[in-house]
């Protein structure tokens, strides 16, 4: 018999026989928030992460060049954004992105909740661009903000060609060392949502 | 060879200052979760919910297994399954000689913690990087992770930045936080964009999806994963959620419970590997199956590893995450170690109070104290008790089956104890007075003072 076979023999063997256990639905009632945009910003703050509110295209062109003029290597995979150093699409490996300083990339829809977006790029070449960069932007549609978690997985699926998809709550952090918060462990040191 | 929490709990409380502080930090993060929990009114709705879905998905388990893998299959991640640890690691090992693979970055998994993994590859060879920053000051410093969300809690900053000075070369005497995380940060790096092959574990599963979901705030599961063409995920077979949509509950409790936060900061859904790479993920069974079949334990198969029992313990703060002598310290720990060798970790199920904090605070409502308390007579049952506290409970019981003689026995003590010289009181048989003072004794017995409040004569 195969490893899988044995174990899923015992699990058939072993598994508690509960007639009242069915799957419950997980559409719960939950909190609810006045002001989506203000909550978001607080709880994103809460974590070490920016919200910011621009017009357009150009003003987020305008935003980097005042906030990121040390930047030199700049990915954007935000279509008509015109800030690109460095091509995602153009390298056969992520590792040639290790000198990334800003990565500035599309955000679904945000979760007032917990200051995380939803990001799920199905042309975004590599998913190491969110994690290597030394700063990230992430852009929001204006209004694409939901209030908890159980609206926003109402709204993720997983296509038989989706591969990846992730919620990003601010930058990277840890409390590893004597439970005191340091920002920028291995992802990115700096999260700033931008919402046109 | 038997383990005594007591014997490793002294020691390590004989740090008194290093005990207070370790039962301080701890405290701060139970502080924290309950900000989070009492912020949302749905809080226990939410644990409700997770209970069921997990206690679902437990007496539907081979089922769900065999969706997940079917769904997996079909996305091109390839599936393994092991028996035990021993063919988990050899599985492990297999993969990364196929591909070649030196050196191996992995990210926080108490599974192949739970399998020795990391000495079993090196002996083999090859270089295992534990990434996660507590996960990689343990492992310079040779130990293993003394809790299972905080590795390191059990150091101080002074402690690691020793550590770092040996081992990155930091300034000496620098022990600034931010500083040393930088300093890991730069060699880490250097290590991610090195490595061949990535490991992580799986904080959830999807039946329905075929996809995996890793939880972590570092970053350090995701950047080691979407580098190198090889991905690894272990899970053991309790780590199965049925629908995609069962995640909105998970998240909104794992983080709030572990750490106090609203959620991790990346909550990374792998349903493939990188362009022109592999995904591989390895079913573990290691005992679970056996722990399903116990319906008075069936349910420590829920816990989703947020580490809230141990943070809330009176005893795991004081005693710290080595006195547990087990891979999982802690309540969780003490139920799932005398599971699987009860003769081995007889005394765990004695590290607790009964004071239920971990049955309470539980996102997923594992009935913990509850199972310590089943554990405590299964050890009775076997024999492991000590001669000293099996007598005294036989004393005891004794006693209490006999009312007249035990109000008599209660009126002596009254009478006798605050007389009693201390040398007398104090002595070795007195466990209870070993690092306290016995409190006052009333003039009356709970009994008198009972009747004499409700009239009765």
């Amino acid at each position: 018999m195969s490893s899988r076979e044995a174990i899923l023999k015992a699990i058939k063997e072993a598994k508690p026989h509960n007639s009242e256990s069915a799957l419950p639905e997980v559409n719960i009632l939950h909190t609810t928030y006045d002001d989506l945009d203000a909550k978001f910003a607080t709880t994103l703050a809460g974590v070490g992460g920016n919200a910011v509110h621009l017009d357009s295209l150009s003003a987020v062109e305008g935003y980097i060049k005042e906030h990121y003029k040390e930047a030199k290597v700049i990915v954007s995979t935000v279509e008509g954004l015109h800030v690109n150093t460095k091509e995602l699409g153009a390298t056969d490996d992520p590792h040639t992105l290790k000198d990334v300083d800003l990565a500035i990339i599309k955000g679904e829809f945000a979760v007032a909740e917990n200051g995380a977006v939803w990001i799920k790029e199905a042309d975004a070449r590599h998913r190491a661009l969110y994690f290597i960069t030394q700063k990230l932007m992430i852009i929001v549609p204006k209004e694409q903000i939901v209030h908890s978690m159980h609206e926003a997985y109402t709204r993720i699926s997983f296509g038989d060609k989706d591969i990846f998809g992730l919620f990003i709550s601010g930058p990277s952090k840890t409390a590893d060392i004597e439970q005191s918060l340091v920002i920028g462990a291995h992802g990115a040191t700096e999260a700033c949502v931008v919402f046109i | 060879m038997s383990h005594n929490h007591s014997e490793l709990a002294d020691k390590f409380a004989s740090n008194v200052e290093r005990m207070k502080w370790h039962d301080k930090a701890l405290w701060f993060v139970r502080v924290k979760r309950d900000t989070q929990a009492k912020s949302l009114d749905e809080w226990e709705e939410l644990r409700n919910t997770a209970d069921k879905i997990k206690s679902h998905t437990l007496s539907h388990l081979d089922e769900y297994l065999e969706q997940f893998e079917k769904n997996a299959l079909a996305r091109g991640i390839r599936v393994h399954w092991a028996k035990d640890a021993k063919e988990h690691n050899e599985i492990v090992l297999d993969l990364l000689r196929s591909h070649n693979a030196k050196m191996i970055v992995k990210s926080k998994s108490m599974l192949t913690e739970e399998c020795h993994l990391n000495p079993y590859l090196e002996e083999h060879g090859i270089e295992v990087v534990d990434t996660d920053l507590g996960e990689r000051i343990v492992q310079l410093r040779n130990e293993p992770p003394s809790h299972i969300v905080l590795p390191a809690i059990h150091l101080k900053k002074e402690d690691v930045g020793t550590t770092f000075e040996k081992f990155l070369n930091t300034q000496k005497g620098n022990s600034d936080p931010t500083y040393l995380t930088r300093a890991a940060r730069a060699h880490l790096r250097e290590k991610f964009v090195g490595a061949d092959a990535s490991m992580t574990g799986v904080n959830f599963a999807i039946a329905e999806t075929g996809g995996i979901v890793v939880c972590t705030n570092e970053g350090n599961a995701d950047l080691g994963a979407s580098l190198p063409k090889l991905h690894i995920a272990c899970m053991g077979i309790e780590k199965i959620i049925p629908r995609l949509k069962d995640l909105s509950i998970f998240t909104r409790l794992l983080a709030r419970s572990a750490t106090g936060q609203p959620v991790t900061t990346y909550t990374s859904h792998y349903h493939g590997a990188v362009e022109g790479g592999e995904m591989h993920v390895v079913i573990v069974d290691n005992g679970r199956s056996k722990i399903l079949a116990d319906k008075r334990y069936v349910k420590s198969l829920q816990c989703i590893r947020c580490g809230a029992c141990l943070n809330t313990c009176p005893i795991y703060r004081r005693s710290g995450g080595y006195s547990y002598g087990y891979v999982i310290p802690g309540p969780i720990g003490s139920t799932l170690a005398p599971s699987r060798d009860l003769k081995k970790y007889y005394s765990l199920p004695f590290a607790c109070s009964l004071c239920f904090s971990c049955s309470n605070i539980c996102p997923v409502k594992v009935d913990l104290a509850e199972q310590l308390y089943l554990k405590r007579q299964d050890v009775v049952d076997a024999g492991y008790l000590s001669p000293i506290k099996l007598n005294a409970l036989k004393m005891a019981t004794w006693l209490m089956c006999r009312p007249k003689l035990m109000d008599f026995a209660g009126l002596m003590a009254r009478k006798m104890v605050p007389i009693l010289p201390r040398v007398l009181l104090y002595s070795k048989f007195n466990l209870w007075g070993k690092n306290r003072e016995l409190p006052p004794f009333p003039k009356n017995s709970f009994k008198e003072l009972y009747k004499a409040k409700k009239g009765i004569k």
